[in-house]
């Protein structure tokens, strides 16, 4: 009964605007595609829920469900956290959209953030994404420089959007310093697949690849490329512990300033459906601490690459740049629309392999 | 001295015993490993095995979605069990549940935008026939060439989630939404929809299905002729010979038949919860029923009340997830741990455990 009262009385906050009361904590959901222990996306995403957890104290509870698989199972999960009082609620994975809309849908009064996706049916559901590829571009140079056998493995889960526009922007500033690169790219069709993800680092690693990037969360590729000797960088979270040879860098994630921003704005009555995209200027992603063996320069380099980015005086996808069969794209000096990049799905001139359809 | 008996007669008594004292032996060892995680292992169970059905706040939505979760597993189990007792193993009913999804939703797909009260029925016939399909591949192999169907039907799992793979970014793929994998929503296309029956029930016709197919297989297994063949050739292969038992024949038909019933399933999880085709649209039913099916004893009523539990523990587990922090792999030996102890237990089914030896000259 008390949570019924409590689901009302948040209900009403969100419909007037009124902040709640103090003495009601907020509650927050969260459902990750992975395990909380996956040391990459599903970690970074309960690493600020926990940070949330200790800026909010006793004026914020949170709750968790991992390795929800998409569709009915994640409209259930999602169904009973709101069914027990939860005022907002995090679902962290692209494929959930479908099923965060369908469940908003039935529950008005529950804010919803869902990561990384595209659908937006109802006034309660907020989109959030990080610009990847600003920080896959700081990679790209790293192993344009690195590599030795010039040949750039790269493990990739789906082909969407924001997948393509990182093996994209990974591509383009590698060949940038080294125009002999050439990448190889293996589909997994799973985000989470520890045993996937290693035979595909296998595999890439015999195929000539000495640098591996990943788009899938689990550590395996790194731990592979240090068994190997060959380098790699890390996935949402510093996985240097796992490879400290290969492990070059990573593009860490950091949600929590923007998920203690929502959050507060849900305790404010404020809350309102927005569609973010935060990047490097924002502090959303940020380099994990360069390898010692990636040279002095190279770091000053890199340095200022992430610099010329987040002040905005550089925008990694910067023409001219053609689509993979050589129609242009962006000409001399024009900068990709995000609208072009949220939909994109062609791989640029220089890729040799096909998208898998 | 501890001596094993071998039982003349499999004891009937601990086959019907042994499901229930698994699930007391799981509530109490699963109550251990709670206390361990430092969590109240009272509410913990409460929340897997109670909460669900009759907690006030979740129950009126839980026990819909019990039949939603079950249902499929039933429907799957059911024709499995049939193949498990004719020594046929059907391993492959995840890869027959995907091709009967892309079969269903394909006919749905061909059909769109028209509406008609015939689109639906022929899904339900594309959906069986193409688990039906799939499962020949390794029905015809073994007949043919003596292959082994545990080997074929598996690896035909992960050919058929390429090939599902393959049609949510090609073929199916959602033209209104290009660059995202996935087709058109079939819960948005009234004449494909596998809705509720009765709204808030869980009520849809996979579930209908499902009970249809377990009342069958009863009257198969018990009364009907075929169902004889089938235990007799899973327990005296070579009296099945005498008998008149064709091993290829009953080869095709136990094959034939899950497949088919794995079909179903996936046809009325694309169209309904699942509601469209995508890439990660199978979650390891087909690979759970196997569960399901042993759990119930290869029995169709023992299956029903298999896979209700299972579904319960699915749900309660996310239950217990959410309101005491529990982590998933926590649920996953919890859920372990019920097969576990229904293996281990079954072994008193067959042998009897004596004690002190009896001195014989």
């Amino acid at each position: 009964m008390k949570r019924r009262t409590l689901l009302t009385a948040a209900a009403l906050s969100l419909a007037l605007g009124a902040p709640a009361s103090a003495d009601d904590p907020v509650k927050a959901g969260f459902i990750y595609i992975g395990p909380v222990g996956d040391f990459g996306w599903t970690a970074g995403h309960d690493r600020a829920r926990r940070e949330m957890q200790e800026h909010f104290g006793d004026a914020l509870e949170t709750s968790i469900v991992e390795n929800v698989d998409y569709g009915a199972d994640a409209e259930r999960v999602m169904s009973q956290m709101a069914l027990s009082g939860t005022d907002v609620i995090f679902a962290a994975s692209f494929g959930y959209g479908p099923d965060v809309n369908t469940v908003a849908g039935r529950f008005p009064d529950v804010a919803f953030q869902h990561a990384t996706g595209y659908i937006q049916d109802h006034p309660n559901v907020s989109l959030y994404d990080a610009r990847f590829y600003e920080g896959r571009a700081v990679l790209g140079h790293i192993a344009g420089n690195m590599t030795e056998t010039n040949t750039i493995g790269y493990i990739a889960s789906f082909p969407i959007p924001a997948v393509i526009m990182g093996i994209n922007s990974a591509y383009l500033h590698a060949k940038a310093v080294n125009p002999d690169v050439n990448f190889r790219i293996i589909w997994t069709f799973s985000w989470f697949d520890p045993a996937l993800e290693a035979d595909a680092a296998e595999t890439l690693i015999e195929q000539g690849a000495d640098v591996i990037m990943q788009h899938t969360d689990s550590t395996a590729a790194v731990r592979v490329a240090e068994d190997a000797g060959v380098m790699a960088f890390g996935q949402a979270s510093n996985m240097v512990d796992f490879g400290p040879n290969a492990h070059l860098t990573a593009i860490v994630d950091r949600w929590a300033p923007y998920y203690i921003e929502r959050v507060q704005a849900v305790m404010d009555g404020t809350w309102e459906a927005e569609t973010a995209w935060l990047g490097l200027a924002d502090g959303i992603i940020e380099m994990a601490p360069w390898n010692d063996r990636i040279p002095e320069e190279l770091q000053a380099e890199a340095d200022a690459l992430v610099a010329a980015i987040a002040s905005g005086e550089y925008h990694p996808f910067t023409g001219p740049i053609n689509r993979q069969d050589g129609t242009p794209w962006l000409a001399e000096g024009e900068v990709a629309q995000d609208s072009e990049l949220l939909t994109m799905d062609f791989y640029v001139e220089g890729i040799t392999q096909d998208l898998p359809n | 001295m501890i001596r094993l008996e071998r039982r003349k007669e499999p004891s009937t008594f601990w086959r019907v015993a042994n499901p229930f004292l698994a699930v007391i032996l799981t509530m109490l060892a699963g109550g251990m490993m709670f206390v361990a995680l430092g969590k109240d292992p009272v509410t913990a169970i409460r929340l897997i095995f109670f909460d669900p059905i009759f907690s006030a706040q979740f129950g009126s939505y839980s026990r819909p979605q019990l039949l939603i979760k079950s249902a499929p597993l039933i429907l799957i189990a059911v024709g499995l069990a049939i193949g498990f007792k004719a020594n046929i193993w059907n391993i492959g009913a995840e890869g027959q549940y995907i091709m009967g999804a892309l079969f269903g939703a394909g006919v749905a797909l061909a059909f769109f935008p028209l509406q008609g009260w015939y689109i639906f029925p022929l899904m339900i016939l594309a959906g069986a026939f193409g688990g039906f399909l799939w499962a020949m591949i390794p029905a015809i192999l073994k007949t043919r060439f003596n292959t082994n169907e545990i080997l074929v039907s598996l690896l035909l799992v992960y050919v058929a989630e390429r090939i599902l793979a393959a049609m949510a970014l090609g073929l199916m793929r959602n033209p209104d939404q290009p660059g995202f994998p996935g087709s058109r929503d079939l819960r948005r296309y009234e004449s494909a929809h596998n809705a509720e029956l009765i709204a808030g029930t869980g009520l849809h016709w996979g579930v209908v299905a499902a009970l249809v197919a377990v009342i069958f297989a009863y009257v198969m297994m018990t009364r009907h002729m075929l169902g004889f063949h089938v235990r007799l050739a899973g327990q005296a292969p070579r009296a099945a010979r005498f008998a008149g038992v064709a091993p290829a024949r009953l080869v095709v038909i136990c094959l034939g038949i899950a497949g088919a019933l794995a079909g179903l399933a996936g046809m009325f999880e694309v169209s309904g919860p699942g509601g469209q085709v995508r890439i990660e649209f199978a979650v390891g039913y087909g690979f759970t029923a196997i569960i399901v099916a042993f759990l119930g004893r290869l029995h169709p009523i023992g299956i029903v009340l298999a896979g209700l539990l299972l579904g319960l523990t699915y749900i309660g587990g996310e239950l217990a997830q959410m309101m005491l922090g529990l982590p998933s792999a926590s649920i996953q030996v919890f859920q372990g741990m019920l097969l576990f102890f229904l293996l281990a237990l079954d072994f008193q089914t067959n042998y009897r455990i004596r004690l002190r030896e009896e001195v014989r000259r």
